[in-house]
């Protein structure tokens, strides 16, 4: 990471830190929980870059570790365990978990069999979702914000928020250790050449589905975060849709930069959020035909916008793209 | 078990899995010739679905409307691929899928804004409507074997164009090797564009079929869509032969799985874990299958023979 970097990214966490008290400022709480799922959208955006972005794997389920991480929350409360302290580590058990049985069978294929056989997986478990009752069905269910009890009170805005905050900045620090150890640099080079690193010796499959499994399970963390911040767990954030709206929040912000997907998560939902008004202000009702403006922004993003909000700021030794 | 009800749902999962090998053959093709992701082709189904129902609500005729939607879809499919697809070949993957993601949502909101945002339903006319006792005692719906029919004919026909006709030879040369296609003076962006609308229109085709079935909406195409990525997997990637045995075992283990299975389960286990197991085991049964036959062969029952 060079000094530019350094500070984009010290100054997009800086940001971050700001919007409480900015918000406090102009009598806007709204923001708060705005911007909270902005950076829970963020974590999970970039746990999909250390494997889409270094690791070269076009993973097209990711959001289904997402609802992994939700369920075991909403489950747990569902059976009346609010303890954080537990639903936390027993997200991302789960979550580590499926994505390490997911990956070992999608990884033995490459390519495109792996966008499919991936969105594949996670569909599967969108249609087990809707399929058990017990939990609500596609209907969903409710659940309760998590308990740390002598810890934080998630019940409180800003304290959730500052949660939130706090693992996007852990998520960031340990990613950024990851990819430049020299676990990363082999995933990075099974990105570029993975025969010519097979043929000097290195188990290419392990590294990558070690890669793989680190980033399901720091997607389920972003989940379960994800169910605190809703009260509310569905089929929904599994859905293959979500899976996509996750990887073009990564190509915005700048594939293969740690900063760049949480750049992208923030453009892709302020978009989302804002879109609709700017183009009632246009034509009255057209706010919610939005998607026509959006599909072909989305294409013009992947034909022009090499490396993406991130090539903007860092022009030097940014992202391969 | 019923040996009739049996019998009813291997025809239910046989007119399943030619729907899914309608939509699953365009994309295999597409993929095995322009080595191209299209997560829109979803949308060409839903596309056929809605220029069919509309066609046939003005032309007042069931059977005209449906003839005159196929090269009506055909167009739109040379459309999309004139405008759109041809700038993405040469992309890798992942700005393919990206694109074309980009390209559903698009789709699905102008169908919302010409068609509007409600489910259209159209009817079928009165010699369609009926039953037919396939064996006595057995009655089933005349469409349904329509739509077997039809999807049976153009598997053949298909099998036909790629295996003997000039068109099927450029097909296969221009999986093998596109570039050297072009380099023995076939026009390969013509070539490429007929395959994509080809495929359009049997995308189209299941649509068609499918809007009397169910309801016609936006979106309709995605779930099949995936559905279809899993019989490619199954079969092999750009295989037709893989394509269409992956999507009637596809369709047939789905339908059949979902009705036999919550009954198969209670021998095993109590009724109420049945009851709830039941239908969620069903609903995942096909993407085990794919799972497990992956495991086995990692690049599908027909693989390709292309690199």
């Amino acid at each position: 990471m060079n000094r530019r970097q350094l500070w984009l990214s010290l100054i997009t966490l800086g940001m971050f830190a700001l919007v409480p008290p900015l918000t406090e400022i102009i009598d806007q709480p709204f923001y708060v929980d705005m911007m909270a799922r902005v950076m829970i959208l963020a974590i999970a955006a970039v746990s999909l870059d250390v494997i889409l972005g270094y690791g070269g794997m076009v993973s097209f389920g990711h959001a289904a570790y997402m609802g992994i991480g939700a369920y075991s929350v909403g489950i747990l409360s569902y059976y009346g365990i609010d303890n954080g302290f537990i639903q936390f580590p027993l997200a991302m058990a789960a979550s580590a978990f499926i994505g390490l049985a997911f990956g070992a069978m999608s990884l033995r294929t490459s390519g495109v069999y792996f966008i499919m056989i991936t969105l594949a997986f996670a569909q599967m478990l969108y249609f087990l979702g809707i399929s058990l009752e017990e939990f609500g069905g596609d209907d969903g269910m409710s659940s309760m914000r998590s308990e740390f009890a002598g810890a934080i009170d998630l019940n409180s805005p800003i304290q959730f928020y500052y949660l939130v905050f706090a693992v996007l900045a852990m998520v960031l620090f340990m990613m950024h250790r990851l990819v430049k150890s020299r676990f990363g640099m082999v995933l990075q080079a099974a990105r570029s050449n993975e025969k010519r690193l097979q043929a000097v010796g290195f188990p290419t499959y392990r590294y990558k589905l070690v890669a793989f499994t680190i980033a399901g399970t720091i997607c389920g963390l972003a989940g379960a975060l994800f169910a605190n911040l809703n009260e509310f767990v569905s089929p929904d954030v599994m859905h293959w849709t979500h899976s996509g709206e996750i990887m073009v929040m990564v190509i915005m912000g700048g594939i293969g930069t740690l900063i760049g997907p949480v750049l992208g998560a923030t453009a892709f939902l302020l978009l989302e959020e804002y879109l609709p008004e700017w183009m009632e202000l246009l034509m009255t009702n057209a706010g919610e035909h939005w998607a026509i403006v959006m599909g072909p922004i989305l294409i013009a993003i992947v034909l022009f916008g090499r490396g993406g909000i991130h090539a903007l700021f860092a022009r030097k030794g940014s992202g391969h793209g | 078990m019923d040996p009739l009800l049996l019998l009813e749902q291997a025809f239910n999962g046989m007119q399943f899995g030619v729907m899914l090998f309608l939509i699953a053959s365009g994309l295999t093709l597409v993929f095995g010739i322009m080595d191209m992701v299209n997560l829109a082709h979803g949308s060409l189904v839903m596309i056929g679905a809605y220029l069919a129902t509309t066609l046939v609500a003005w032309t007042d005729s069931f059977l005209l409307g449906m003839i005159l939607a196929i090269p009506a879809t055909f167009a739109v499919g040379a459309l999309v691929e004139i405008i759109a697809l041809r700038t993405l070949y040469r992309r890798n993957h992942l700005d393919q899928v990206l694109a074309t993601f980009g390209l559903i949502l698009f789709f699905n909101e102008i169908v919302r804004i010409v068609w509007g945002p409600i489910s259209l339903y159209s009817g079928l006319p009165d010699y369609l409507s009926g039953q037919v006792e396939i064996i006595p005692g057995a009655p089933y719906p005349m469409f349904r074997l329509v739509i077997i029919a039809v999807g049976l004919l153009v598997a053949a026909a298909i099998y036909v164009i790629v295996a003997h006709t000039r068109l099927g030879m450029l097909i296969r040369a221009g999986a093998s090797n596109n570039e050297m296609v072009g380099a023995l003076g076939v026009n390969i962006k013509s070539l490429f564009t007929l395959v994509f609308a080809l495929g359009a229109v049997f995308a189209g085709l299941a649509g068609m079929m499918l809007g009397p079935l169910t309801s016609v909406e936006p979106g309709m195409g995605e779930p099949l869509l995936i559905l279809a990525f899993v019989v490619i997997i199954i079969g092999g990637i750009g295989s037709i032969r893989g394509a269409f045995i992956a999507a009637i075992v596809v369709g047939m283990v789905d339908t059949v799985g979902r009705v036999f299975l919550p009954g198969l389960l209670r021998v095993f286990v109590s009724d109420a874990a049945a009851d709830t197991a039941g239908p969620a085991l069903a609903s995942m049964l096909i993407y085990i299958l794919m799972a497990a036959i992956l495991v086995v062969r990692p690049r599908g029952l027909f693989p390709a023979k292309t690199g």
